[in-house]
């Protein structure tokens, strides 16, 4: 397997294809145009389709159509397109079909609409935050694989430096192993027979009269309780020892990680947890890692998002104070100051030194 | 500003006959009755009576079946009353958001392009709250059928006005009736479609009547043989009694859709292939001496 020097957005796109996604539509947006031209200059190559839509909900409303009759879809934008696509993404899971999500978004302020959502009821997306773009690839595919067998919406959170930062990268070659046949999806096959299908929201069956959403929307609960469980993942350095742990996610932990590093470097007891899935929250293992420190540190760009869960899992163990900040270049695309390894180190030091760190 | 809405509304409207309930139904009434089409699981519905959906949706299935498409349709089914039989329309379907049919039934179709794929939405769901959806589609050409279920009003919340509620039609929300002036003017759907050139075929038909009920099906052929033929984009805009969206008698709803909304929105082919048509032509030609 060769490497190539790829940016994120083309590298992604690549392991989508990969995986075996037939289909994608979305609207131009900067930082995650780049993920919709590759498609568009890819998926016909294999067969597929990549529509420009007229705008975010019909992007999603398309993918909603593929996904319907089993192919591997996605659709994807910014956090502000996102926002548009809140109402399709909750009924998409109450529907529980498997869409993969580029969010390519401006910075980290979307946290809470990834974690969180915008959409209406009970619903939840997995949502991964890839750190660089090796482990964009990796992710892209988990994230067809996890939206399959769940099938539930899998939502991959990266921002311009990941889209627009080019490594060299393995793309894992298209030989699948066998995917289980999706016997959901519609394809005109049993019209007649009695026994019809109908991809609903709605938790309506075919021959019944009317709507039970209770169970329905219980059944749901007990899937994404079962998700919670099993699918958190996060990735920890140095904590065995560490006084000040330093919780950050997707670029600013790339940045962390390598302030982490050069302080390990110069004696300091500290220490790096990196929530991989965003939802599911690594509680458990974020706990874990912080038994007995002095400190916890989040690194976020954003004007405190992620500490709320960070908090929830420390349960008051330990003080959680805010490192990050907002931060943003002049045009808001979300490459501010705080990116940058002086800057992240001074605001580490200043976590050990007990400092309050100014955003 | 015109305050003379009403002046548009012919109120004088035909009488259907009424069906008797205080007694049993005639014997040919009871095979009527115990009628339904192939692709209909159960005749039950909740819909109320003398709605027109239920027609129109009959039709539809008869088509299918009739073209040998129940083992290949998948339906995507907007949000109104109509919704309701997605529990008993036998054949595969997609249950989408309000509005937003046209884009689901663009997917399903360039996965499964020798699927018949159709929409089947109201005047709320496809011309208030979608219509970019349904313009697009048909722009781009999509080999799929959009049927409407038009009957002026949104039936389902209890009778508001909709972007084809016509001059002079009281509704909830314009309960002295629509004023151009305050409210602005209907929307032909039709006209709008049939002018784009993705669309092979547009139509516009009525169920208040035998006579359009054949000429109606004769429209829902037409529009899944072309694409099955696979040319592009197909419409079919059915109009639909809402006795109880209209605050009119059961028995007056055929002929208040006659001459309310059809007086507006007139029936006839407005696009066949080559053959372009517009709404002031059909009128013009179906009701030369007005409304
Ligand atoms: S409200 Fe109107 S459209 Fe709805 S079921 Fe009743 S008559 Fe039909």
């Amino acid at each position: 397997m060769t490497r190539r020097l790829m940016e994120g957005s083309e590298a992604m796109v690549e392991a989508a294809i990969a995986a075996g996604c037939r289909f994608f539509a979305g609207y131009p947006m900067t930082p995650f145009t780049e993920v919709l031209e590759h498609f568009a200059a890819k998926l016909p190559e294999v067969g597929g389709v990549c529509i420009n839509a007229e705008s975010e909900l019909e992007a999603v409303g398309m993918a909603w159509g593929a996904l319907a009759t089993g192919a591997r879809a996605a659709t994807g934008s910014t956090g502000q397109g996102l926002a548009l696509m809140q109402e399709s993404f909750s009924e998409m899971t109450r529907a529980e079909l498997p869409l993969v999500v580029f969010h390519m978004a401006r910075g980290q302020g979307d946290y809470f609409q990834a974690t969180r959502g915008g959409g209406h009821g009970d619903y939840r997306h997995i949502v991964l935050a890839p750190e660089n773009v090796h482990e964009g690839v990796a992710l892209t595919q988990l994230a067809f694989e996890l939206a399959d067998r769940w099938r539930n919406p899998v939502q991959i959170y990266g921002d311009y430096l990941l889209a627009h930062t080019a490594e060299a990268v393995v793309i894992p070659t298209s030989d699948q192993p066998e995917r289980p046949p999706k016997d959901w999806a519609v394809d005109g096959s049993l019209g007649g027979s009695g026994r019809s299908r109908n991809l609903n929201p709605l938790g309506m069956e075919k021959g019944t009269k009317g709507i039970e959403p209770e169970p329905f929307w219980k059944r749901l609960q007990a899937k994404h309780d079962e998700i919670a469980k099993t699918e958190t993942r996060c990735d920890t350095e140095s904590t065995d020892d560490a006084d000040v742990v330093v919780v950050a996610f997707g670029s600013m932990a790339r940045f962390a990680r390598h302030a982490v590093r050069e302080l390990r470097k110069d004696g300091a007891r500290v220490g790096l947890v990196r929530p991989i899935t965003l939802w599911p929250f690594p509680t458990d293992a974020l706990a874990e890692a912080c038994e007995g420190v002095k400190r916890v540190a989040v690194l976020e760009q954003n004007g405190g998002q992620m500490i709320d869960d960070v908090r929830l899992s420390i349960l008051g163990r330990a003080p959680v104070d805010p490192i990050g900040g907002i931060s943003s270049d002049a045009a808001g695309f979300g490459i501010g100051p705080i990116f940058n390894p002086d800057n992240v180190r001074e605001r580490i030091r200043g976590a050990l030194e007990g400092r309050e760190v100014a955003a | 500003m015109s305050r003379d809405p009403l002046r548009v509304i012919q109120t004088s409207v035909t009488q259907s006959p009424v069906i008797k309930t205080d007694q049993p139904p005639s014997e040919p009434a009871k095979q009527k009755g115990r009628f339904r089409p192939a692709l209909l699981l159960h005749e039950d519905h909740d819909l109320c009576p003398g709605c027109g959906e239920p027609i129109a949706i009959r039709l539809m299935l008869e088509v299918i079946e009739e073209l040998g498409q129940a083992q290949n349709s998948i339906g995507v089914i907007g949000i109104g009353c109509y919704t309701a039989f997605t529990s008993s329309m036998d054949v595969d379907l997609v249950q989408a958001l309000h509005g937003r049919a046209p884009s689901v039934a663009t997917g399903a179709k360039r996965m499964r392009p020798d699927s018949l794929i159709f929409t089947l939405q109201g005047d709320g769901d496809m011309v208030n709250e979608g219509l970019q959806e349904v313009i697009h589609t048909a722009a781009r050409g999509e080999s799929v059928t959009c049927i409407l279920l038009n009957n002026g009003v949104f039936g389902e919340t209890g009778g508001h006005m909709t972007a084809t509620t016509v001059l002079g039609q009281r509704t909830k929300n314009s309960i002295e009736g629509r004023d151009a002036d305050y409210h602005g003017y209907p929307i032909l759907i039709g006209d709008l479609l049939a002018q784009l050139g993705g669309t092979v075929y547009a139509a516009r038909g009525s169920v208040h009547d035998a006579a359009g009920v054949v000429k109606t099906k004769n429209m829902l052929r037409r529009a899944f043989e072309s694409q099955l033929e696979g040319g592009g984009f197909s419409f079919v805009e059915i109009l639909t009694m809402c006795p109880t969206g209209w605050f009119v008698p059961t028995a007056e709803g055929p002929g208040y859709l006659d001459n309310v909304l059809g007086a507006v929105h007139a029936t006839g082919e407005l696009k066949n292939h080559e053959r372009l048509v517009t709404t002031a032509q059909l009128l013009a030609e179906t009701r030369p001496s007005g409304p």
